[in-house]
């Protein structure tokens, strides 16, 4: 049993039924195929991909037979040369009856298959869609093979072209898109149909959330930054403050000194006592500017506290987010499993598809009452998405106007606070220099 | 006293005097770099201080002429003029200035020119310039002090310096040292009897200073009272030599709390400058993640580089011309209480003699001798010097800190008009700015209107 993994050979049928021998061997071979992991996953997938085979695969023969030199007119009228690639496609089942017709042949060239691609991804966001080959000649070795005309460039374009749409074609999901099946068949119409799907405006929606997703995140480290600059100010106000208090008192001192001193002072002493008085009410006076200054420091608080309330509004709009891919997610995964199980396709690991493969399928009622389970989870699913991207729609279209009005308002203020921060400094240079003026003047009394 | 000078030679390195203006000249500006005093034409009622008396005669003002000066100027004028101002002819300006450091072998010094302008006869020129250094002026000070015993001499700045500790040779040092010594020297020069002093003469005119022999010319009085004797004790000072004493004694402290306080004033500045500047950055770093208030916090930023500018003009201010003043006086507190001591001692010896004299008499009828007579002339001649002097320096003390004082009542008033100058052109910014928006937001400040 272990080696080749012949999975029909062991086991029950049905495996809710083992006895406990067998319910030992069910356990061990899955561990079993557990460590084996990736390889026996990739195994059993693909077995069961050429086995059963993805619609198209099995309809089409499909290759890129040639490529051309073509000169025409491009999107801004401008001549330009480019290469086309032929496309040949067969009815499988014709070849498999030993016809030959002639295959079906378009020409299409790389910005089409760009298209193409584009349209995959958008539409299928939750699959590896196979890349195409290089657009440009990156990775020279050597200068020569640097020109997109250059014919091994383009054979090998044409061969990686191949090997796309032949991987595309395989998969079991994309093989079934009608788009693909245009690109493959129709000449002309295909660029239409694939615009009337309107994918381009799905970029767009990936596009505004990627960029509001952005805008937020700037506007969440805007507030950190508010935050911390606020703080630091307030901090680095209340250490200038201290010693600038220190200054103002010591001078305090003077008034003193000058008093004692002019009591052995005959004519001096007049002036020394009066120009002390001045030095007192000098040192008084940092107790008024400093309590004044506070007003300042209130208004800057005010702003340190706002970064908090706006970082909650960004932080909200982050779980709007969070909590609309969740439940994006969860549909995409049930309608994944629905499809599964419709189709019996297995595209992703999963025990129970191992132990089916091995015990063999469930009954059929049991797989419709699983099926119609999903069905409706896959209802609820999608009506919670509808609310959370309604909810998500509503918190950004409000809190963006909102974060709008409040930049607007923080810039006003602090721009006020700051004029009056001025102000204050103004009338505390007005009454040093009045008291200095004055203790001059005592001074020249002396 | 001639001193064969050829007209303009000087000692090594000399420049001819050009910018100093002639005494008799009508332009009324002051000779000296040095802030604190000025010596101006005469017309000056503010003036630092006096120059020497109008005498005739070459030999130092005898201790009458003193006293008939003293009688004059009892009371001051009213508006509390420099008695000495206007009776007083100003023929000797003397300026310290223009260091230079000369290196040699031996050892490393700085000079300074010393430049006279005068009229007096006792001088063979009217201009000299000579270079000088710190021992020069030591010399002359010693010189002054033996010669002159019963006048104040002024003070010179300290004369060693912890060689680790403070740089002899930096900029700040060299340029305090030299306005004191300048000071010295005008004081000196000023001053009715030091100025007439031959040694004066010698030092200022001089080419090489010959330190080594003394000259010979030396008041009587000088030289007698040189010599005297220890040993006899004082038994009661007078009552106006005690007010000098107690006077000295009170002003010596208080300049000394003066000093503690200035330099407390500095080192609190100096951490609030530390953090004034650091305050500023935050402005600037903020600014940095604003938009519409980038240029408003920037020029916050810059407002406060700018007091913190003005700030450290203001210490730097208060350093170099304050704190020394303050030492300085500190320093001739000292030497006038030596010289009250030597008051004392001439006074004590007089008494000693006198007594001893008296009872001699009393024994065996010997006459007083005329040395007790002559001690009391020494003793009447120094108490009339000190006294003379005493006022002198009384009223240049006045003038001196008058200036000190109204000197750092300007710093401080500039300091603060620098500062409300920049805050004002930010304000114009801030509002023009604001006038200009016209959005619908309101301000906190417009709500609450």
């Amino acid at each position: 049993m272990a080696d080749d993994g012949r999975e029909e050979s062991l086991g029950t049928d049905d495996d809710s039924d083992q006895t406990g021998a067998d319910a030992f061997l069910t356990d061990f071979c899955v561990s079993w195929f557990k460590c084996q992991g990736q390889i026996m996953c990739s195994f059993v997938v693909s077995t069961q991909m050429v086995e059963e085979g993805s619609t198209l695969m099995r309809r089409m023969e499909i290759c890129v037979a040639e490529a051309e030199k073509r000169s025409g007119k491009n999107a801004v009228s401008m001549q330009e040369t480019f290469t086309v690639y032929l496309i040949e496609t067969r009815p499988m089942d014709a070849v498999a009856e030993g016809h030959n017709p002639a295959p079906d042949c378009l020409w299409r060239r790389y910005s089409e298959f760009e298209l193409l691609r584009n349209y995959l991804i958008v539409t299928y966001p939750y699959i590896v869609v196979p890349p195409l080959p290089e657009k440009r000649a990156e990775f020279v070795w050597h200068k020569l093979s640097a020109d997109n005309m250059d014919p091994d460039f383009v054979e090998r374009r044409r061969v990686g072209l191949e090997n796309f749409l032949l991987r595309v074609a395989s998969h079991p999901v994309l093989c079934n898109d009608k788009i693909l099946c245009y690109f493959l068949t129709e000449e002309h119409g295909w660029k239409e149909a694939v615009y009337e799907t309107g994918f381009q405006a799905k970029v767009l929606d990936i596009c505004e959330h990627l960029l509001l997703n952005s805008c937020f995140m700037e506007m969440k480290h805007y507030s950190d930054e508010l935050q911390s600059h606020t703080s630091q100010l307030l901090r680095a106000r209340a250490r200038v403050a201290d010693r600038l208090y220190g200054v103002f008192k010591v001078h305090g001192n003077y008034g003193r000194v000058f008093s004692e001193w002019s009591a052995i002072e005959k004519e001096m002493g007049d002036g020394l006592q009066s120009a002390g008085h001045h030095m007192d009410a000098y040192a008084a006076s940092i107790d008024d500017i400093l309590e004044e200054e506070e007003h300042y420091a209130d208004q800057l608080k005010e702003y340190l506290f706002y970064a908090e309330a706006l970082r909650a509004v960004c932080r909200k709009h982050e779980l709007t987010q969070f909590e609309l891919e969740m439940a994006s997610q969860d549909l995409i995964s049930k309608k994944q499993q629905r499809e599964e199980l419709a189709t019996g396709i297995v595209r992703t690991f999963s025990f129970k598809g191992m132990t089916n493969k091995l015990f063999g399928q469930e009954a059929p009622e049991q797989r419709e009452a699983r099926l119609k389970l999903l069905e409706d989870l896959i209802a609820e699913g999608e009506e919670t998405v509808k609310e959370k991207t309604i909810e998500r729609a509503e918190h950004v279209e409000k809190a963006w106007v909102d974060i709008q009005r409040f930049k607007e308002q923080k810039d006003k203020d602090l721009r006020e606070a700051l004029i009056n921060y001025a102000v204050m400094q103004i009338s505390m240079c007005k009454k040093g220099i009045q008291v200095w003026s004055n203790a001059k003047e005592c001074f020249l009394k002396m | 006293m001639s001193i064969s000078a050829p007209r303009g030679l000087a000692s090594s390195g000399q420049k001819p005097i050009t910018e100093i203006l002639h005494p008799l000249s009508a332009a009324e500006e002051p000779l000296s770099p040095g802030p604190d005093v000025t010596v101006s034409g005469g017309r000056d009622k503010e003036v630092g201080l006096t120059n020497g008396t109008p005498v005739e005669t070459p030999s130092p003002a005898s201790a009458s002429v003193l006293f008939n000066r003293l009688q004059l100027d009892d009371d001051l004028d009213s508006d509390g003029r420099d008695p000495y101002a206007d009776t007083e002819t100003h023929d000797l300006f003397v300026t310290v200035d223009d260091p230079k450091k000369h290196v040699s072998t031996m050892e490393t010094y700085i000079t300074y020119r010393v430049s006279t302008k005068t009229t007096r006869i006792e001088f063979d020129l009217p201009d000299y310039s000579v270079r000088r250094r710190y021992q020069d002026f030591d010399w002359l000070r010693t010189k002054l002090e033996d010669s002159q015993p019963t006048h104040l001499i002024p003070p010179l700045p300290e004369k060693f310096v912890m060689k680790g500790v403070v740089d002899r040779f930096s900029e700040e040092f060299v340029e305090t040292r030299m306005k004191a010594l300048d000071k010295f020297l005008k004081r000196v020069a000023d001053h009715p009897v030091l100025s007439f002093n031959p040694h004066l003469n010698a030092f200022l005119s001089a080419k090489d200073l010959n330190k080594r022999q003394g000259l010979a010319l030396l008041s009587k009085v000088g030289e007698s009272v040189k010599n005297v004797a220890g040993g006899y004790k004082l038994r009661v000072r007078p009552p106006e030599f005690c007010a000098m004493g107690e006077y000295l004694d009170t002003f010596n402290q208080k300049l000394g709390t003066i000093d503690r306080i200035a330099q407390r004033i500095l080192k609190e500045q100096s951490e609030y400058l530390t953090e004034l500047r650091e305050y500023g950055t935050v402005y600037a770093s903020w600014a940095g993640s604003e938009e519409e208030l980038q240029r408003p916090l920037e020029g916050v930023a810059g407002c406060v580089t700018t007091c913190c500018g003005a700030l450290e003009d203001m210490s730097e201010n208060m350093g170099q011309d304050f704190l020394p003043v303050l030492r300085e006086y500190i320093l001739y507190i000292e030497s006038m209480k030596n010289v009250l001591r030597k008051r004392d001692q001439s006074q004590a010896e007089y008494e000693g003699r006198l007594e001893a004299a008296v009872l001699r008499k009393q024994e065996d009828r010997t006459p007083i001798p005329a040395e007790v007579e002559k001690c009391q002339d020494k003793m009447e001649c120094f108490n009339a010097d000190l006294k003379a002097d005493w006022e002198r320096w009384q009223s240049n003390k006045r003038q001196d800190f008058k200036q000190l004082l109204t000197g750092m009542a300007d710093k401080n008033v500039t300091h603060y008009e620098k500062c409300q100058a920049a805050w004002e052109s930010l304000i114009t910014l801030l509002q023009d700015k604001q006038t200009e928006d016209k959005t619908s937001c309101k301000s906190l400040w417009e709500i609450r209107q």
